[in-house]
């Protein structure tokens, strides 16, 4: 990575302003020269980096950072909140037609991510108890109309297609007098992907929406575009009126400097964010977070939102008495584990944390998820009792559970040691009284 | 002469839009400015930025346009663009780089990058013109799974008359590519072409899967893969660095193949790519047509850069 997160590079720049107490134009002129080169690489527009610049350059002039040790984190702060503020609220909806159907278009660059977004957005409404209805309108690349009814199965929404000789115009006439004749309350047109730049299909474009009337054009958006993303999003806003922007492939590692170049030229919200390559992972767009990754300051929000969605606080609080009394066992340990993996793939995981949001960091601690499922059948292959005390497991009982669990004994006494230690541990704190275990997430797990 | 003449028009063509927007405004600037001063050079500084070229390039050129105009005392605006066109040629290299050619025997392309760059378009535009120069051409539909991908490869396998080995969807990658390998080897086919999934490069056991396949079919057909094509789009930013970084280092990447050039992006991002890592771009996609798949030629891109 070049760039190893704007924060530390700019405590650099303004360690050596750490006895001003305040800052003057020429301090933040340098630092926003940092500010700059950051955006930039996260491949926000540079036209848009000017504006931005400028105005945090306004707000940041003799700003007051006495009370502040680190002047760099002050700017930091202004930079982020006004990223945050610039790329809008969480709006997760699709606005809704007074009378159903409400009509979706999803349009977007060839290989953006419109048909598989358009299956996830499917699959997400499904579950919020819409029926919603497929429409196969593209009609030029190859198995694109397969590739929609492969989802539509995975996804359980029906895909109303007429084959690729249909005029799209049609398609998307019949498929909504369709919905209207099955009850179907959501029709969501996946649209041929095109080159903006190409005439003919964006007058066939308008021709759907004029035919159809959507309550929503949503264009999809690749995560890794560069500074043409504010071309695709003017030509789209322009010609279309887009409503709304599904940001993709936002699980590599790109900063997405394209969101805030989209935002600021169409000046519609980004409402969706689609994370991983399964269906089920499409989530609502947080403004905060986006800017935390533009800058390379990680996602904590969403791994600490993910922590509380999986962890059951009344489990918790039981965990954390436990952990006061040191009574910390093995099936603690395994309701633990279940819950980390609840959490998503570790890897996952781990690159939400600050610092590690870059590859090379993420090699080393990647955790192995095969070594989990290990760890888990070593334990699942003791006795209660072993697993209350595990200080029975003599060598006769290790090498029983090595062969229960398909592992070698080595791999259980490991196992063993690190539990062991672990608890070792805990009861350190015990005994100190600087235990507090927070909602028992403070443990070093044993395979971590 | 015929030939390159009208494939200068065509990429002229494909670039028109690149074009008007940069060299456009490369020309007003030049001609609006009467001296070189430092506000021609850090317009020149966001003209390239805006091609993608990324911020740590864009400032080593323009430092070095600097010291070559302060070197050769040249006080001409016009003479800068001479220049910047020597430094980007630099850059991207000035030889064409052909595909890898296996004479009188197998000659394996595997085809690699994230999802929806055009892997599956390239590989059926590929199998077209490798059989229509005259090869026997195999393709290997290891996209086992995205949805319909196998479907959208067989449609290309009939277009341009190339056979198509597949397995059903979800299956393992590897074994369609020892069982292409073995069809490859006993059809005595020119070309192997494996169309990979698409994968983002920061998924660790896809990026082994893709180890995986390299490795089968290196144990099947001596020497292969003999060409690793990284297909990257033309809109990317600058993850399209770590993006070849870490293709390279999974599967040793021989070329980059730039697609989607027919748009108002720039594809600055391969210079950068060839400038860090030292990955030649091999072939260019300028349209959407199956002869629109072209071997890249640095002098060519650079003067239809230029050009007007």
């Amino acid at each position: 990575m070049i760039f190893e997160g704007l924060s530390e590079k700019l405590q650099q720049t303004l360690r050596k302003l750490r006895s001003k107490g305040r800052l003057t134009e020429k301090d933040v002129d340098e630092v926003l020269r940092e500010v700059r080169i950051a955006l930039l690489e996260a491949d926000v527009n540079f036209k848009v980096v000017r504006q931005f610049v400028q105005s945090v350059k306004e707000k940041a002039i003799g700003q007051d950072v006495l009370g502040s040790l680190t002047p760099g984190q002050q700017v930091v702060k202004i930079v982020h909140s006004e990223l945050t503020s610039l790329m809008g609220g969480t709006q997760a909806k699709i606005a809704m037609a007074p009378k159903p159907p409400t009509v979706v278009m999803l349009v977007g660059l060839q290989g953006a991510g419109k048909t598989t977004a358009c299956a996830k957005l499917a699959r997400s409404l499904k579950a919020q108890g819409h029926s919603p209805l497929m429409v196969a309108a593209d009609v030029y690349r190859a198995a694109a109309i397969d590739q929609l009814k492969v989802l539509g199965d995975a996804v359980e929404v029906p895909v109303f297609s007429m084959g690729a000789d249909q005029n799209p115009v049609d398609i998307a006439k019949a498929a909504v007098a369709h919905a209207v004749s099955r009850g179907r309350d959501i029709v969501l047109v996946d649209t041929a992907g095109r080159l903006h730049i190409d005439d003919d299909l964006m007058t066939e474009l308008e021709e759907i929406k004029s035919a159809v009337n959507p309550n929503e054009i949503l264009l999809a958006a690749d995560a890794m575009t560069g500074q043409d993303a504010v071309n695709v999003a003017k030509a789209f806003a322009d010609r279309l009126g887009v409503t709304g922007v599904i940001l993709t492939k936002l699980d590599g590692d790109a900063r997405g400097g394209a969101a805030l170049s989209i935002r600021s030229v169409t000046g519609c919200p980004i409402k969706f964010a689609s994370v991983g390559e399964k269906l089920d992972a499409l989530e609502p767009f947080h403004p905060e977070r986006m800017a935390s990754r533009i800058l390379g300051m990680g996602d904590v929000l969403t791994l600490i939102e993910k922590a509380e969605a999986v962890i059951d606080r009344e489990k918790a609080r039981k965990m954390e008495e436990k952990l006061r009394r040191a009574e910390f066992t093995l099936d603690d340990f395994m309701d633990q584990l279940a819950q980390m993996r609840q959490m998503g793939p570790i890897d996952q995981i781990l690159s939400m944390m600050p610092g590690l949001g870059n590859v090379k960091a993420l090699k080393g601690l990647s955790v192995d998820e095969k070594q989990l499922s290990r760890i888990e059948a070593i334990v699942n292959s003791m006795t209660k009792e072993e697993r209350l005390r595990p200080e029975v497991i003599n060598g006769s009982r290790r090498r029983r559970i090595a062969a229960g669990s398909g592992t070698s004994v080595q791999e259980v006494n490991s196992l063993l040691k690190q539990f062991a230690q672990t608890r070792k541990l805990l009861k350190q704190f015990k005994d100190t009284g600087k235990g507090r275990v927070k909602r028992g997430r403070g443990i070093r797990l044993p395979f971590m | 002469m015929d030939r390159k003449i009208s494939f200068l028009d065509r990429l002229k063509q494909g670039l028109r839009k690149t074009r008007e927007g940069f060299v456009g405004r490369l020309e007003t600037l030049l001609k609006g400015k009467k001296t070189i001063d430092s506000d021609l050079l850090d317009e020149l500084e966001e003209l390239l930025i805006e091609a993608d070229l990324g911020v740590g390039v864009v400032i080593e050129l323009i430092d070095n346009l600097k010291e070559r105009v302060s070197q050769e005392g040249m006080t001409e605006p016009e003479d800068v663009k001479e220049v910047l066109k020597q430094e980007l040629l630099s850059l991207v290299g000035d030889e064409t780089v052909p595909l890898r050619a296996n004479r009188d025997a197998l000659t394996v392309i595997m085809v690699v990058g994230v999802n929806g760059t055009g892997k599956t378009t390239t590989v059926g535009k590929l199998a077209a013109m490798l059989q229509s120069s005259g090869s026997k051409v195999l393709i290997a539909a290891a996209d086992t799974f995205r949805a319909a991908a196998i479907e959208q490869l067989e449609i290309w396998g009939r277009r341009s008359g190339a056979e198509v080995i597949r397995q059903q969807q979800g299956s393992d990658p590897a074994a369609v590519v020892y069982d292409a390998a073995a069809a490859a080897k006993s059809r005595g086919v020119d070309y192997l072409l494996i169309d990979t999934a698409g994968r983002l490069h920061t998924k660790v056991n896809l990026m082994e899967e893709l180890k995986k396949i390299r490795r089968v079919v290196g144990r099947e057909v001596e020497g292969a893969p003999h060409e690793v094509l990284l297909v990257i789009d033309a809109t990317t930013g600058q993850n399209g660095i770590t993006q070849a970084r870490l293709f390279k280092e999974a599967v040793d990447v021989t070329g980059i193949v730039l697609t989607k050039l027919d748009g108002t992006a720039k594809g600055g991002i391969a210079v950068s790519i060839g400038k860090e890592l030292a990955i030649p771009v091999k072939l260019i996609g300028v349209g959407e047509a199956v002869e629109d798949l072209r071997e890249f030629d640095p002098r060519l891109y650079v003067e239809a850069l230029f050009s007007s």
